[in-house]
């Protein structure tokens, strides 16, 4: 593996490929309590109830830890912001509070979640617990993605596990502490992945996002105080109260400290999850997933999923680490690396997300309902070759009239891979339109246009 | 240096913060919602989610401004309708801020783009919020040239609202309502994305008695009302402020008509009163105004007994002579009923001493007792929200409200909502005395205190001595809640079926200090106190056995000392028994239904035994049909007057329709009255309210009533005691010609407990027998949480005319049997 520059001066970094998190992956029967004790599991839980919860919290602070959902928020201080019984008996702080973890994994190309539950899940189950002792919580709910039938199972069976041995329950280890964990399935809507859309949905009700202020650090579940972390993040605890921050801070960069799981998925040689210490590159990342497939160069990639702007075969050396995919002008998301190859059109690849976006836009605020509608439906006769010049400018333009109008953050996802795939492939879109493409009109193309025959009817039948 | 040297910096006051939109500094009070500041400003930010009644959602994103804070611009534009003010924000709206108006001017075209363009045909095009703020902040073209979303349409959610889903906006404003402020979330999101939409559950219509506000408050037409659909464009309409005519809350509303029919109606906007609801039976209950049954001509019954129409000289002169010597043949009665305006009230109280020399008038078209005349003299005569009466805005601010002889939300709509805005925001404590936990009293989280019919004073007496005890109980709480500086008793006028009733919530409130409220069922109830049209009061306040107050009232009637008769007249019941037994020779009766009275037997058999009748009536009635002379009056919307509301608020209101040829009550009273050699000076309503105005308004300062609580009666074998009230939409005289209004009446059930139900053999679903030795009906049981050995019956919904049909009443023995079998004692 060859290694950047910069890299090689940073003489404290350890090696990327020493794993924290898929550390048991490959372990015989890696999701059983035995194995996991075995192998140090819930050896933390001793050192987080002689702490006080506070100290808990600080640690987390000192140890840099930031949200694995996406957005990157210091961990430590969401779990401060809960407010906590100030002996008066009145307030938000003399509420119950509650830690909810969001399993509700579902942005396109990303599978790391899923894979940490169905490999490891009482890394996820400790975390928790340590968690709830520091916040004050005795109640837990991971709400899972619906569809991860098999994951919610294995979730169900290891909260069980984890029962009958009293790491949860009552009394737990017989520190007066309680903790019950529920696993809750959700519905399969992408919405109920920002967090106050999932607090809704595990309340009974339908799965949109709440107005903010209040926040759910104050007036989540049940409007009590509620944390709502990532199963990465969460599961990320144990390793930081036994290792303590200092040795947490010597993985990734300063300001985004820790190993990462990197989803690298696409045209690569071996697909999968890969654990590195946040900051990798691409070019590191594709080195560890056997470089591209059939040696077809790289055209496009995104970084954390398809609501993180794409990037180019020009950002194979960027940091992927929260500033640094910030710094190139994209996001680190949910580190899930989707890689293609230049046989993909860029056009019909932004199609195929943007009709992910127009089924799961939940509805609720104008920009994000109608716009996704419009987009896609422009997308879609580019692709099937009935564009029209204006075509480019409109979607930049109803992008913008979508991106930081909308009521949450679905919105301005889904005009992430618009803009900016016509910012780096602008003429692949002009070129559409074009009687003599400039670039080969690709396969995925071919097979639209067959397919347009049937659609054709429809279209013209219904149209406006 | 200072620009402006002498310039002062105003002080922020108390509670308020300083900000500036478009460049204009205002101090707005803390936690307003930026768009209201904005409003204040005379700046009008596009908007279609947002209403100053429901909580904010900021959904439609169509208010986007700029917002500056703290001197940093906030990254985004920020929602005007969710945002609320802050110390030194500067906020830039579309008049300033190009960022701000091309936000708007974006989230208009994805509105629309969905939107059909079927303005042309559609009821709200002239007055669509959508349209105009289109025209005002949007663009003039379209560049969508993609397939538009479309849905089948109409789709019926209720007999009474149709939805067009293709126009709407998913602003959410009528699920809103319906959760928030009704509390009847029968209408909800479906589906997701483009593909959203609102709807019901499967076989669940939107059942509500307040669905027709979603009509109103839709931005678009997608919500429509199935009577008023494609009746109009909103520019073709007359409209006219009016007061609602159905219930004593006096709800403003908007009579809409065209080429003199009445077309619709909507609520008006008061925030002390109704603020900008309606109840269904208030927007749709309108065509009893175009009914068959209405009549025009006055008619005299000739000497074959056959009424004919007649000449209004011919009628007046009849009437006259026969009243005449009906006066002198023991004397006249007068009924006025309880759908008077004060005006008209008025004119019937002075008519009945004037021109009728007597005190014999009752305006209590209703079971009601000597008790009621007591507690109406010395709690609500003469009192005003002004004044420390009970009123809507007190409400809203009590800690604690007892209802006792009414459920609100089928008996005065405004007020259920107005206590459940005060449970929902600023924790009010309502409790409810009365059988069974009704859908108002859950949706007001009301803790019910049961009662069996005719033992509620027992109850609230027991309270009162629990609380003397001490210890924790219901009644100790009770009385500990209505203690609380604000609290208000409300007590409707079912009071007076449970004897004793009145006198107890005037101990209760006596030994709390709360405030009492009487909210009577009719428009014209609280008027016709004010106008003394009662056997026992004056107009102004003044007791008929006052010297001093009939002084005052004959120097104000222009008659000579000791005109007035000084001994209290009789009650409506021993009217109605005076003229059927022939000691009293003649009736002048107004709006009044015999099946309303106690004994609807009794007043028929009093109306065709009297000697002489003269029925006012707007439509041929059961009184109609025995009166010598019919004097045909003039419905609301072709007068002028007005309603004084529970409050005591008077409730003006002006001519909505055409009135050529048809008169108030006043001025045919008037006009009788002079035939009969009497001047009355009531000839327009403004005469009549002049008058009484100069009278006055006081407060009697009677004694509280001290009538014992009565016996309950005890269900023998296969017997059960009634309880009885009215539903909202029901068999109305008023409501009638109004079958999508009916349609979403609340079916009718007997209810009985399942304890009650076991030792009855009744099921439920399953019809129950209940019967009298009168008569029988017939009803599905359901079974809720009244007391044991009760059961519940709607008092006049179809297949439930519990009075007519039984001849029996609240807290009187009933038979109930399962249906098919032959038990069942009466």
């Amino acid at each position: 593996m060859s290694t950047p520059p910069e890299q090689a001066t940073a003489t404290t970094r350890p090696d990327p490929l020493t794993p924290v998190l898929t550390r048991r992956w490959l372990s015989p029967r890696s999701w059983s309590l035995s194995t996991y004790e075995q192998l140090e599991g819930y050896s933390s839980l001793r050192t987080a109830f002689d702490a006080h919860p506070d100290q808990l919290i600080q640690l987390i602070k000192d140890s840099g830890l930031r949200g694995r959902g996406g957005a990157g928020f210091p961990t430590g201080m969401k779990w401060g912001f809960i407010p906590q019984d100030d002996g008066s008996g009145k307030g938000p702080g003399a509420k119950p509070k509650y830690l909810v973890i969001n399993a509700d994994e579902g942005e396109p190309g990303t599978c790391k979640d899923i894979p940490t539950m169905m490999a490891d899940p009482h890394s996820l189950i400790e975390g928790c617990i340590v968690t709830s002792y520091a916040i004050r919580a005795n109640f837990c709910a991971i709400y899972v993605r619906g569809e991860a039938v098999h994951c919610i199972r294995r979730l169900r069976a290891a909260v069980a596990e984890a029962k009958a041995r009293g790491y949860l329950g009552r009394d737990i280890l017989g520190t007066g502490f309680d903790l019950e964990i529920v696993v809750h399935a959700g519905a399969g809507a992408y919405i109920c992945g920002e967090e106050t859309a999932l607090l809704d949905s595990l309340e009974g009700r339908r799965g949109q996002p709440r107005l903010k202020p209040p926040f759910p650090a104050t007036s989540g579940l049940y409007a009590s105080p509620t944390v709502v972390n990532n199963v990465e993040t969460i599961a990320s605890v144990p390793a930081i109260v036994t290792g303590g921050s200092a040795w947490f801070r010597s993985m990734g960069r300063e300001k985004s400290p820790g190993p990462k799981i990197y989803s690298v998925s696409g045209h690569v040689e071996r697909p999968g999850q890969y654990e590195a210490p946040l900051g990798i590159t691409l070019r590191e990342l594709l080195e560890l997933a056997g470089g591209m497939k059939d040696g077809v160069p790289l055209k496009f990639w995104t970084p954390g999923g398809s609501s993180t702007p794409l990037f180019t075969a020009e950002h194979l050396d960027v940091p992927l680490d929260f500033e640094g995919a910030a710094e190139a002008g994209s996001m680190l998301g949910t580190t899930a690396v989707q890689v293609f190859n230049e046989t993909v059109s860029v056009p019909w690849a932004v199609m195929k997300w943007t009709e992910f976006y127009k089924h799961e836009s939940c509805g609720k605020c104008t920009p994000c309902r109608e716009g996704t509608y419009w987009l896609v439906q422009i997308l879609e006769r580019m692709v099937h070759g009935e564009g029209t010049a204006s075509d480019v400018e409109t979607m930049l333009d109803v992008c913008d009239n979508i991106l930081g109008r909308s009521f949450c953050a679905l919105g301005d996802g889904a005009t992430s891979p618009i803009t900016s795939a016509i910012k780096y492939f602008r003429q692949e879109f002009l070129d559409l339109v074009a009687e003599q493409p400039a670039v080969q009109r690709p396969d995925q193309l071919a097979d639209a246009e067959r397919a347009q025959q049937t659609i054709d009817t429809e279209l013209t039948g219904a149209s406006a | 240096m200072t620009l402006s040297p002498d310039k002062t910096e105003t002080p922020v006051p108390e509670g308020h913060v300083r900000l500036t939109i478009d460049g204009r500094e205002i101090d707005a009070p803390k936690g307003e919602i930026l768009i209201r500041t904005c409003e204040r400003l005379g700046i009008i930010v596009p908007r279609f989610c947002d209403h100053p009644l429901l909580d904010p959602a900021g959904a439609c994103r169509q208010c986007l401004v700029e917002v500056e804070m703290g001197g940093r611009p906030m990254p985004k534009p920020q929602a005007s309708c969710t945002m609320t003010v802050a110390d030194g924000m500067v906020v830039k709206t579309q008049h300033t801020s190009e960022v701000a108006d091309k936000a708007q001017q974006g989230v208009m075209e994805l509105l629309l783009i969905n939107h059909p363009l079927d303005c042309p045909i559609c009821d709200k095009g002239g007055e669509c919020p959508l349209q105009n703020q289109a025209m005002s902040n949007g663009r003039a073209d379209s560049r969508f040239v993609e397939t538009k979303r479309t849905f089948p349409k109409p789709l019926p959610i209720s007999s009474q609202v149709l939805l067009d889903r293709e126009r709407c906006v998913l602003c959410q404003r009528c699920t809103r309502f319906s959760e928030e402020i009704a509390g009847d979330p029968f209408i909800d999101l479906l589906e997701r994305g483009a593909d959203q939409q609102i709807g019901i559950a499967e076989n669940a219509p939107f059942q509500s008695y307040f669905s027709g506000n979603t009509i109103q408050i839709c931005p678009v037409g997608a919500l429509t009302s199935a009577a008023y659909r494609f009746r109009s464009r909103p520019f073709d309409l007359r409209s006219t402020p009016s007061t609602c005519e159905h219930c004593s809350s006096g709800c403003a509303t908007r009579v809409d008509s065209r080429r003199g029919t009445t077309l619709r109606r909507l609520a008006g906007n008061d925030p002390s009163v109704n603020e900008e609801w309606l109840c269904d039976k208030g927007r749709f209950a309108f065509r009893y105004l175009q009914s068959a049954e209405r009549i025009t001509r006055p008619m005299v019954r000739g000497a074959d007994g056959v009424l004919v129409e007649a000449s209004w000289t011919d009628a007046l002169a009849a009437a006259a002579e026969g009243l005449l010597a009906a006066r002198d043949n023991g004397g006249i009665g007068v009924l006025p009923g309880g759908r008077l305006t004060v005006e008209d009230a008025y004119a019937y109280a002075k008519f009945a001493r004037i021109a009728g020399r007597t005190n014999d008038i009752d305006f209590r078209a209703r079971p009601h007792s000597a008790e009621e005349l007591e507690f109406l003299a010395a709690h609500v005569v003469g009192t005003h929200p002004d004044d420390g009466g009970a009123s809507f805005l007190g409400l809203e601010d009590a800690p604690a409200v007892l209802t006792v002889g009414i459920d609100p939300e089928e008996e005065s709509g405004i007020v259920f909502l107005r206590l459940r805005k005060a449970w929902r925001k600023k924790g009010l404590r309502h409790f409810q005395l009365g059988q069974w936990t009704t859908d108002g009293a859950r949706k007001t989280g009301a803790t019910v205190l049961h009662a069996v019919p005719g033992a509620e004073a027992a109850v609230l007496d027991a309270a009162g001595a629990e609380s003397s005890a001490g210890g924790t109980s219901i009644g100790t709480d009770l009385v500990g809640a209505l203690s609380t500086p604000g609290a208000v008793i409300l007590v409707g006028d079912r009071a007076a079926e449970s004897p004793g009733l009145y006198s107890a919530v005037s101990a209760l409130a006596a030994r709390t200090g709360a405030t009492v409220g009487w909210v009577p069922r009719r428009a014209g109830d609280r008027g016709a106190v004010e106008a003394g049209a009662l056997p026992t009061l004056l107009p102004g306040g003044w007791a008929v056995t006052d010297p001093k107050g009939r002084t005052e009232v004959e120097r104000a009637w222009g008659v000579g000392p000791g005109e007035l008769p000084e001994v209290p007249g009789r009650d409506a019941t021993a009217i109605l028994e005076a003229a059927a037994n022939g000691t009293l020779g003649g009736l002048v009766v107004g709006g009044v239904d015999p099946n309303d009275m106690a004994d609807p037997q009794a007043a028929l058999i009093a109306l065709c035994e009297v000697g002489f009748l003269v029925s006012l009536e707007i439509r041929t009635s059961a009184v109609t049909e025995l009166a010598d002379v019919v004097l045909p009056v003039a419905p609301d919307a072709q007068r002028s007057g007005s309603y004084v509301n529970w409050e005591g608020r008077r409730r003006e209101f002006g001519v909505a329709l055409d009135a050529s040829g048809v008169l108030p009550d006043c001025r045919v009273l008037d006009t009788l009255g002079v035939e009969m050699d009497h001047d009355l000076f009531t000839q327009t309503p403004a005469a009549a309210w002049g008058e009484l105005e100069r009278i006055g308004s006081r407060r009697p300062g009677a004694p509280a009533p001290r009538f014992a609580a009565g016996e309950t009666a005890r269900p023998g074998f296969g017997q059960a005691v009634l309880a009885t009230s009215r539903q909202l939409v029901d068999d109305a005289t008023l409501a009638e010609d109004e079958p999508a209004l009916a349609g979403t009446a609340r079916r009718a059930y007997a209810r009985v407990n399942a304890a009650t139900a076991e030792r009855l053999g009744l099921t439920e679903g399953q019809d129950a027998v209940v019967r009298s030795d009168r008569g029988a009906l017939s009803l599905p049981v359901a079974l809720s949480d009244l007391p044991d050995g009760v059961v519940w019956l709607p008092t006049c919904s179809p297949g439930s005319h519990v009075r007519p049909t039984l001849g029996v009443g609240h807290g009187d023995l009933v038979g109930v049997s399962p249906a098919g079998s032959n038990g069942g004692a009466a």
